[in-house]
């Protein structure tokens, strides 16, 4: 029912107090709009020494099965820059 | 059947309470609803009651604790007085929105400041518009048998909001009258178990309560909780038949009190009602066609029943125990004037505050307000329609 709400949904069709039935549902609100200033992934400086996904707030690094990093995720990367900070090698760079 | 018993206000509402076995209750004291807590808290210890009791370090922790209770999927209730009232503000707004029909004992007083801890209705005043059911209660008697109907109105799915009961801090609830009590098992029986569709503690299907509400959902949100205000008002009218069948005591949105052939009336809630009536008895003696009409259901409101009901007399005065402080009157003449008008009844009104940090009222008061009536219909004359019963000046 709450998957198929959205800002054209009419009042009689909406749940009470705004309740949604579905665990999980924070996937669906994509903060990453929220974003002034974006980190810039530099794959050919990254070492992958693991500093920058552990501090990201938002788990906006994807990690694959082999524990490498890959590309961020700007729809969650609300760009607040801890993973610049943390790289030694400069292979963030906020943009 | 019945048990009679004489018991005061605070007692009526916590066997109420007791009766209604709830799941949880919060309640921090205040004055002069302390005793609610107090008596029901010797339920929980006595085992006569499977209530969680939460004895919470404020009111507005509370509010919060029976929010939780009842997202979770209990039942919750509470009780509270004035200031108290004023600390839960902020959760009696979640509370509502939320739409968790949460039934809340109210033991009206003034707030302050300056400091009173005696009776006015400036507290319940203070969340007219918190989207709260609020009936108000002329004894003892009144506050019991609201409390029992309390959660078969705020739950039925068609309504699904808090609700609470009203009764005067004091002149009530510390008054022992006699009362007529309900057996415990044909109140658990007429209350019911409270099965919510969808809640908290369902492992089997999760949900998210309170989400962020931005431009596109809150009006439609807040629209919800009026359709349901105004649904409110049938189911009101159905738990109160169903309780008549079990009582025989009859309740509706007010008590018209020799109102039908009246040509003046004085409109009131809680305790004044009884001291209005004796005036009314009084005056009928003399040959004064005096009524009255007694509002219990304040929210939601029953504008075009009241219009009706007071159409055909020649003068009406509200009597309002709490002042708006908005230089035209109080709110219970502001809404009775405005159904009026909409409703295209024209009748003078005047509004009266009484009453105000327990100021006593007695029948003299009363008395004077139907003379002042009596004068309106004479003249036609009302200079000015915001008045003070039993200031001194």
């Amino acid at each position: 029912m709450t998957e198929k709400i959205n800002s054209n949904t009419p009042m009689e069709e909406l749940t009470p107090g705004g309740d949604i039935y579905e665990a999980g549902n924070a996937r669906n609100f994509k903060t990453g709009d929220w974003r002034s200033i974006k980190p810039v992934y530099l794959s050919d400086k990254c070492k992958q020494c693991g500093l920058c996904f552990p501090v990201c707030p938002d788990d906006a690094i994807p990690v694959g099965k082999d524990q490498k990093r890959t590309d961020f995720n700007y729809d969650y990367c609300k760009g607040c820059g801890v993973c610049a900070k943390v790289c030694p090698f400069g292979a963030i760079v906020m943009e | 059947m019945s048990i009679r018993e004489r018991l005061s206000g605070n007692e009526a509402a916590a066997i109420a309470m007791k009766q209604i076995n709830p799941d949880v209750v919060a309640a921090f004291p205040i004055t002069p609803s302390t005793e609610i807590p107090q008596y029901f808290s010797s339920f929980v210890s006595n085992g006569e009651v499977n209530t969680e009791f939460v004895a919470v370090e404020s009111e507005h922790s509370a509010m919060a604790a029976t929010i939780g209770a009842e997202a979770a999927g209990g039942r919750a209730m509470t009780a509270t007085s004035a200031n108290g009232l004023s600390l839960m503000w902020e959760m009696i707004y979640i509370a509502s929105s939320l739409r968790l029909p949460i039934v809340m004992s109210l033991v009206n007083r003034a707030v302050s400041g300056p400091l009173n801890i005696h009776n006015d209705h400036s507290d319940a005043m203070g969340v007219r518009d918190s989207g709260w059911i609020m009936l108000f209660s002329e004894n003892n008697q009144e506050a019991y048998d609201n409390l029992i109907m309390a959660h078969r109105i705020a739950e039925n799915k068609k309504v699904k909001l808090p609700l609470m009961v009203c009764q005067d801090g004091f002149i009530t609830s510390h008054s022992i009258e006699n009362i007529e009590l309900l057996e415990d098992d044909i109140v658990k029986k007429f209350v019911g178990e409270y099965n919510p569709d969808e809640y908290l503690l369902n492992k089997n299907n999760p949900i998210a309560i309170g989400p962020l509400d931005l431009q596109s959902y809150l009006f439609e949100h807040k629209a919800m909780q009026a359709e349901a205000m105004k649904n409110a008002k049938q189911v009101i009218l159905d738990v109160a038949k169903d309780f008549e069948k079990i009582t025989g005591r009859k309740y509706s949105f007010f008590e018209e009190y020799k109102l039908e052939d009246a040509e003046v009336a004085i409109v009131c809630m809680n305790s004044t009602a009884g001291t209005t009536k004796f005036v009314v008895d009084n005056l009928r003696e003399k040959g004064i066609k005096a009524g009255l009409l007694k509002l219990r259901v304040f929210r939601p409101f029953p504008a075009e029943e009241i219009a009706k009901a007071l159409g055909h007399l020649k003068a009406v005065a509200i009597l309002d125990k709490a002042d708006s402080l908005n230089a035209v009157g109080g709110a219970l003449f502001q809404d009775v004037t405005s159904a009026m008008f909409v409703n295209k009844k024209e009748v003078p009104m005047v509004d009266y505050v009484y009453g105000i940090g327990g100021r006593d009222t007695k029948a003299d008061d009363i008395e004077s307000v139907y003379n002042d009536l009596a004068e309106i219909v004479k003249t036609g004359n009302i200079d000015n329609p915001y008045r003070y019963l039993g200031l001194r000046r």
